[in-house]
């Protein structure tokens, strides 16, 4: 690409953060609504190092977007308590104020949303929403900055992008749209890119087109990524870690093999098999998840997930777990008494007697 | 694949489109966009449709035309022996019991301002069905069928309830009437993957139970497998291919259905995503479709003839098969009709 300016740096990891560019340790994120304070984050602890991808598994309402926009500094003031820090290159974010936060929204990290329809300005030209960030971040002039996002538009794979950027939103796919807000998370070339379910609201054929673009970018740039989503199949291909969240923390982080080929938390088991599977002949019956996720204003006292799991015992239900080692594959954290696999299966056994 | 023709109707079908056409007018212009172009189906009795396809291939638009909102431009919608479409004003509304509707999003289709109850007794007591106590019966019977609690339940308002459970209440409402046919749009996609297999699996109950013909409209095709004896795949208003899901799935026959079942996700690391069969660009306006087959500004296999002839439904695989297509170079070969 011809605008060197955007190429992130050269990717020299930083002695004194061991290539680490994000550190969350011990987030908690509470919110006080008339029925109570609701505990939408929990005491989450990762790390993302440069040029990697999270991906962040959850339900809906089980803080996972929360988590990315607290990290972003996107929340409301009121009524919010966040407690714990947010380390990003070595520098304390929690607490940092909307104009602290302005010097890194776009050039150090940046955010590409659900909905393509409502996250681009729809009485605005697409070229503007692009160049505004690089004029006024990169202190680009007009021609510069045009001739960087008709270079974006093209990086996004937009045909005719020359035509595009005089066109309004109104006038684009839903999938171009998206491509265009991208272009936008993208244009001042951020270590750090949010994608909080950047498919879902998009048709299958668009949706791999899009995680394509993003991985390409992304290995282009080296840039990091976190992505959220409900889908497992989304991020089994996609990211380098998975994070699985349940009420507002972490019950499994392992990188995306581990995960895979050796489940250890019952909740991720059990999401896993609701999802219907092609290679399984029509009308096998699914295996649902019993019941309805806790309540986050009065969560149960022991595991969050203790009354719709299968293997629940009255441990379960009293003390809650931490995120531990999982013996014998280092790396892999569970947040479970009795995971799937070895001791599971002798308390399944003797449960089912 | 402009897929037209009616090769693939079989006769004794409970419904029987046959070259429905859908035609909007669009403001201030003149022109007019054909949604729905000359397509034709069958659903036979206790049978699941799954009718695929990406946004804008015209679905949702043939599930709505099958009830008659609004009733289609052309072509004959025959249920259960009459042609809804020759229907009128109370002949027509006679008719409607009989078929009901299940929306994408179960919050905004329930009225905020009614109790469960009455939401969902409210068919009934349209049509006079039985005393108050037999309606109520009925109500408490359905919901109960649904897992709702029907005591605790009825006197809540839709926003009490998750989205899940809201579904749950739709489909209430939906066989309260003893519908023969149920048309699902889009029934799980707002919902968890958790809370989609349980309304999935209820639906699957509902249908044994209450002997339910349905056309399953949705763009999740692992869902569709799921829960089809049948599927239907479309493309800018056209029909692509029809067939079992094991036909579709196993060995399917239009290049296009070929793209969506490689852009699907799988929740396996160690799967090879092909980009062979990967798509790209956007549907084209339906304002100004493509000559011939209409999938040929896109499909991979493209010759010239598909340019200037639209494509017919032919059997595939071996005569009797049931599985059809509307593509000049599919990728199973055609049956050889004896005789």
């Amino acid at each position: 690409m011809s605008h060197d300016v955007l190429e992130p740096d050269d990717g020299v990891l930083d002695a004194s953060t061991g290539g680490v560019l994000l550190e969350v340790d011990d987030l908690s994120v509470h919110f006080d609504t008339p029925r109570g304070v609701v505990r939408a984050v929990d005491g989450l602890s990762f790390r993302l190092r440069r040029g990697k991808t999270l991906g962040i598994v959850g339900e809906s309402g089980s803080g996972k977007s929360v988590t990315s926009k607290a990290i972003m500094g996107l929340l409301p003031r009121s009524g919010r308590t966040q407690t714990g820090s947010i380390r990003y290159e070595g520098r304390e974010l929690n607490g940092l104020d909307a104009a602290g936060y302005r010097e890194l929204w776009g050039t150090e990290m940046s955010m590409v949303f659900q909905d393509p329809m409502t996250s681009l300005n729809p009485v605005m030209k697409i070229g503007a929403q692009i160049t505004e960030s690089l004029r006024l971040n990169l202190g680009m002039d007009r021609q510069t900055a045009k001739e960087t996002a008709i270079g974006l538009l093209r990086a996004v794979r937009i045909p005719a992008p020359e035509k595009r950027f005089g066109e309004y939103p109104g006038q684009l796919s839903g999938g171009m749209r998206q491509r265009v807000v991208i272009a936008v998370a993208l244009a001042c070339g951020p270590k750090l890119l949010f994608a909080d379910e950047p498919t879902t609201a998009l048709d299958v054929t668009v949706q791999a087109q899009i995680l394509d673009l993003l991985d390409d970018q992304q290995r282009e740039r080296f840039m990091a990524m976190v992505l959220v989503t409900h889908d497992l199949g989304v991020v089994a291909g996609r990211a380098d870690e998975i994070a699985v969240m349940y009420a507002g923390r972490i019950v499994e982080h392992a990188t995306t093999r581990s995960l895979f080929t050796n489940l250890a938390m019952p909740y991720t088991e059990a999401l896993l098999n609701s999802i219907p599977k092609l290679e399984n002949p029509s009308h096998t019956r699914l295996d649902a998840i019993g019941g309805s996720p806790p309540n986050l204003v009065a969560p149960p006292p022991g595991c969050a997930f203790a009354p719709r799991c299968p293997y629940a015992q009255d441990r379960c239900r009293e003390e809650r777990p931490e995120l531990t080692e999982v013996p014998g594959d280092p790396g892999h954290l569970v947040a479970c008494f009795y995971p799937v696999n070895e001791s599971s299966v002798a308390v399944r056994a003797g449960g089912g007697a | 694949m402009a897929g037209s023709g009616t090769a693939h109707l079989r006769d004794d079908a409970l419904l029987r489109v046959e070259n429905l056409v859908v035609e909007f007018g669009v403001k201030g212009t003149g022109q007019k966009v054909r949604a729905v172009s000359n397509i034709s189906f069958d659903v036979a009795d206790g049978e699941t449709l799954g009718l695929v396809g990406e946004s804008g291939c015209g679905k949702s638009t043939t599930g709505k035309a099958v009830m008659q909102l609004p009733p289609p431009t052309g072509g004959t919608v025959r249920f259960d022996g009459v042609d809804l479409t020759a229907l009128k004003g109370e002949e027509l509304r006679r008719m409607r019991p009989k078929l009901q509707m299940i929306f994408q999003d179960p919050i905004s289709s329930l009225n905020p301002r009614r109790t469960i109850s009455q939401i969902v007794a409210e068919p009934l007591k349209i049509w006079n069905r039985g005393d108050a106590a037999a309606q109520q019966a009925k109500v408490n019977e359905v919901l109960t069928a649904v897992g709702v609690d029907a005591e605790a339940a009825g006197v809540r308002r839709p926003h009490e309830f998750s989205g899940g459970q809201c579904q749950r209440i739709s489909i209430a409402r939906a066989v309260v009437t003893d519908p023969k046919l149920i048309i699902c749009d889009e029934p799980v996609s707002a919902l968890d993957v958790s809370v989609q297999a349980q309304v999935l699996n209820l639906l699957e109950d509902m249908k044994a139970r209450y002997g339910l013909t349905m056309i399953f409209i949705a763009h999740d095709l692992a869902v569709v497998k799921n829960i089809s004896d049948r599927v239907a795949v479309m493309y800018l208003g056209k029909m692509c291919e029809v067939g079992t899901p094991d036909q579709l799935f196993g060995e399917c026959a239009h290049p296009y259905t070929r793209a969506l079942i490689s852009a699907i996700p799988h929740p396996d690391p160690e799967r090879e995503t092909t980009h062979e069969w990967r798509l790209e660009g956007d549907l084209p306006s339906p304002l100004d479709p493509p000559s011939g087959c209409r999938f040929r500004t896109r499909c991979p296999n493209a010759q010239e003839m598909c340019a200037t002839v639209e494509p017919q439904m032919t059997e595939v695989g071996h005569a009797g098969s049931g599985h059809f297509v509307a593509c000049h170079y599919p990728l199973v070969e055609t049956a050889v009709t004896v005789g």
